[in-house]
């Protein structure tokens, strides 16, 4: 997959406090790529520097393989975690001033404006002032503008806050729309489910430097401990005496009958070593392996980084 | 630069488009046009015809009191109590009652009247009485009253500003000064009012998140520079306005009334000639000449005042004094986060600026002493000071200085309000202190 944006070594140091240091990060085309990290740990910064508001003190920034270049702003779209509408501005005439900020001209911006409107259901809302509108109807004009130019990158902070379930969802649909459409999407939060849902790729970062990327999936598998989960029926004590060689028991639980162990296969055996071992001597009901949620790889990472 | 005309055209449009707007538009006209039509409006009033009785025991004045247009004499009997019984059937206004005297001549009148005389009446009564007496008394001592008036002298005095060059040039210090303080004032106040729109503007954007989404897409200085230019064409709009308006209103006003105010016009001169014609009738043409001259002195003196110079210099300072401080007054919007913590940081803005006014009147005394020439050079206090010491006269290396500093200055809070503005609109939720803003400028 190629590659579409690349930051290479990126620090920047504001007044008393590094807020970034060596952070590379590489954004793969037509994904999805989740940017996590305990709050204060550099993200939106490294996100103002990807939107040109602030210029690192170092290192390099890279779009289609090439330096990125002040014009690449109106391929970037960007939701920041802190936003907001003129108030006493009408709805169209906003989206218009901002799409044209955006490089659109007047025409092409009142054309895509009423295909987006007209897909939300908010054709009504056109002429209103935005004070008139509720906090959740806002956010939905907000996404519109974030997308209208069709930006091949998008960068969203924190997209959900200030979303009802109901909206979350259409949000979460646009999104995954705009990834099949061929568009990239850098996503900073702090919800570990959404990351699990929404992301391919993360970064992790932590008190200015990156502490781990990669693909979803690679980073689960590398974090996975081996471990499993096993419904059986038998005796605990029984099932105790086996543990030593081949695994170790980390937790047990016994409900109507049905005992629940999760155990740690050990010495470098495999699951089918551990099931050759248990099946002669207990009727096994389900065999699981347990993956981590990318919430315990979060917190486990950075209490290491501590 | 599309971006910031796109810019500049939401601040203006936005603006200008306000409810406040309109109304401060139609309202500043009305009151102004009103500022010159209240006086002859009420002059107006006054225009309707009195009629004062006169009962004069000593017969000397009988013939004194000729009516004019807004003055009727009515020569009464001289019995005081016959003369009193008349004034309320005869619409009298007044009743003069010149008591007889035995030996001297009269100093003393009575006045009656259902209501307070209004001041010009007494003073149109007591002129004519002062004029015949003294004329009486001249008399009396055998002086013929006409060598008098031909001796009676007003001076005209003309200023003559000698130029380096050894060239005269007429100039008036009385036009000059209210040319140069009201250029200062107006100067001030545009400064005030929308430097200070500039800064609520930028806390506006600040409070509501919006600056973040769009700086995404221009760069900071964009964003101010074009907040600033439109706010300042938002204020040249509505200066505009209000004297197309002031103008409109107060033309269309006299058009109306115009029969009624040359009639005002032409009674007021009357009273004038009255007061300058000698008892005796031989009327000379010394007053009307006087007029022609100090009319003339006047035009003089106005074209004296190199008006390219002065209006060039106005619309220079005005547009660069705002220039000056709306950067500076954009910087205080960045830095706070809403209009009540701007305190602290206005004080030093707003001590130049109502410093300058204050001065004012002591800069006109002196236009060339030491604090004029420094504080007609420093951009912060320049843009009114100067204004006020041009008309004086300055030298052109001094106004070359004040205008070199004042780009300067511009340039340099420019500089300074972009990089305090850049950090500070995306800064939320801290208190700032001038420390933390120098930390600002630094990196």
């Amino acid at each position: 997959m190629n590659t579409l944006f690349e930051a290479r070594n990126i620090t920047k140091q504001f007044a008393d406090h590094r807020a970034l240091s060596q952070v590379s990060i590489s954004v793969p085309e037509q994904s999805i790529y989740g940017l996590l990290g305990p709050n204060g740990a550099g993200k939106t910064t490294l996100i103002r520097i990807i939107n040109q508001i602030t210029a690192p003190d170092s290192g390099e920034l890279y779009f289609h393989s090439r330096k990125l270049k002040p014009e690449d702003i109106y391929k970037i779209g960007y939701l920041p975690e802190e936003r907001g509408l003129y108030k006493k501005m009408q709805v169209g005439e906003q989206a218009i001033y901002l799409a044209r900020l955006k490089g659109l001209s007047k025409s092409d911006s009142q054309k895509k404006l009423k295909y987006w409107f007209g897909k939300f259901e908010i054709e009504a809302w056109w002429n209103k002032k935005v004070e008139e509108l509720s906090k959740g109807m806002q956010q939905k004009v907000q996404f519109i503008i974030t997308v209208i130019h069709e930006p091949e990158l998008l960068i969203f902070d924190e997209p959900f806050s200030g979303f009802d379930p109901i909206n979350v969802n259409l949000i979460k649909d646009e999104i995954f729309e705009v990834k099949k459409r061929g568009g990239t999407i850098i996503f900073s939060t702090h919800n570990m489910a959404s990351v699990e849902e929404l992301c391919d790729t993360i970064a992790l970062i932590d008190k200015s430097k990156k502490i781990l990327e990669g693909t979803v999936k690679d980073i689960k598998s590398e974090y996975k401990a081996n471990t499993f989960e096993i419904v059986y029926t038998g005796n605990q004590a029984r099932l105790n005496s086996f543990a030593g060689s081949t695994f170790s028991l980390i937790n047990h639980s016994t409900s109507d009958g049905r005992n629940k162990a999760s155990i740690r296969i050990i010495n470098g055996r495999s699951p089918n070593d551990l099931l050759s071992e248990l099946l002669p001597n207990f009727t096994i009901l389900s065999f699981n392996e347990i993956l981590p949620t990318m919430n315990d790889i979060f917190i486990k990472k950075v209490k290491e980084n501590k | 630069m599309d971006k910031i005309i796109l810019i500049i055209k939401r601040e203006y449009l936005t603006r200008v488009k306000k409810r406040s707007f309109i109304v401060m538009t139609i309202l500043g006209p009305v009151m102004l046009a009103a500022l010159f039509i209240v006086p002859v409006y009420f002059a107006q009033m006054e225009g309707e015809i009195k009629k004062i009785g006169i009962a004069d025991e000593t017969g000397l004045f009988t013939h004194e009191f000729s009516s004019t247009e807004n003055l009727n004499f009515i020569i009464l009997d001289s019995d005081i109590e016959a003369a009193k019984q008349r004034i309320v059937p005869d619409e009298l206004y007044a009743l003069l009652y010149i008591p007889k005297t035995e030996l001297s001549l009269p100093q003393s009148a009575v006045l009656y009247s259902p209501k307070q005389p209004n001041i010009i009446v007494k003073g149109f009564i007591s002129n004519i009485m002062k004029k015949k007496v003294e004329s009486l008394k001249l008399e009396a001592s055998g002086i013929d009253p006409a060598i008098l008036t031909s001796i009676k002298t007003d001076i005209n005095l003309v200023t003559v500003k000698m130029n380096e060059g050894g060239e005269e040039e007429n100039s008036s210090t009385e036009l000059s000064m209210a040319v140069g303080f009201i250029g200062g004032i107006l100067i001030y106040i545009f400064i005030f009012m929308y430097g200070a729109q500039v800064m609520r503007g930028v806390i506006e954007e600040k409070t509501n998140r919006i600056v973040e989404v769009i700086v995404s897409s221009v760069k900071p200085f964009q964003l101010m520079i074009g907040k600033i230019t439109g706010v300042a064409m938002v204020g040249l709009t509505q200066f505009a306005l209000w004297i197309i308006l002031t103008l409109i209103i107060v033309s269309v006003f006299f058009s109306v009334y115009s029969h009624e105010f040359s009639t005002y016009k032409s009674s007021n001169l009357k009273l004038q000639e009255n007061t300058i014609v000698p008892p005796t009738g031989t009327q000379t043409s010394i007053p009307a000449d006087e007029i022609n001259e100090s009319l003339t002195a006047v035009f003089d003196s106005i074209q004296s005042i190199h008006f390219v110079v002065l209006i060039g210099a106005f619309l220079f300072y005005f547009v660069g004094g705002y220039l000056l401080y709306g950067a500076l007054f954009a910087a205080i919007g960045s830095a706070v986060d809403s209009e009540t913590d701007t305190q602290q940081f206005m004080l030093p803005l707003t001590v130049p600026l109502i410093l300058s006014i204050a001065i004012s009147q002591f800069i006109m005394v002196n236009p060339d002493g030491p604090a004029a020439f420094w504080l007609s050079i420093f951009p912060l206090t320049s843009p009114v000071i100067m204004m006020i010491r041009i008309p004086f006269g300055v030298p052109y290396t001094d106004l070359l200085i004040s205008i070199t500093l004042l780009i300067l200055g511009f340039l340099g809070a420019t500089w300074l309000a972009a990089k305090i503005y850049r950090t500070g609109i995306l800064m939320y939720g801290k208190k700032i202190s001038y420390k933390e803003l120098w930390k600002w400028i630094r990196y």
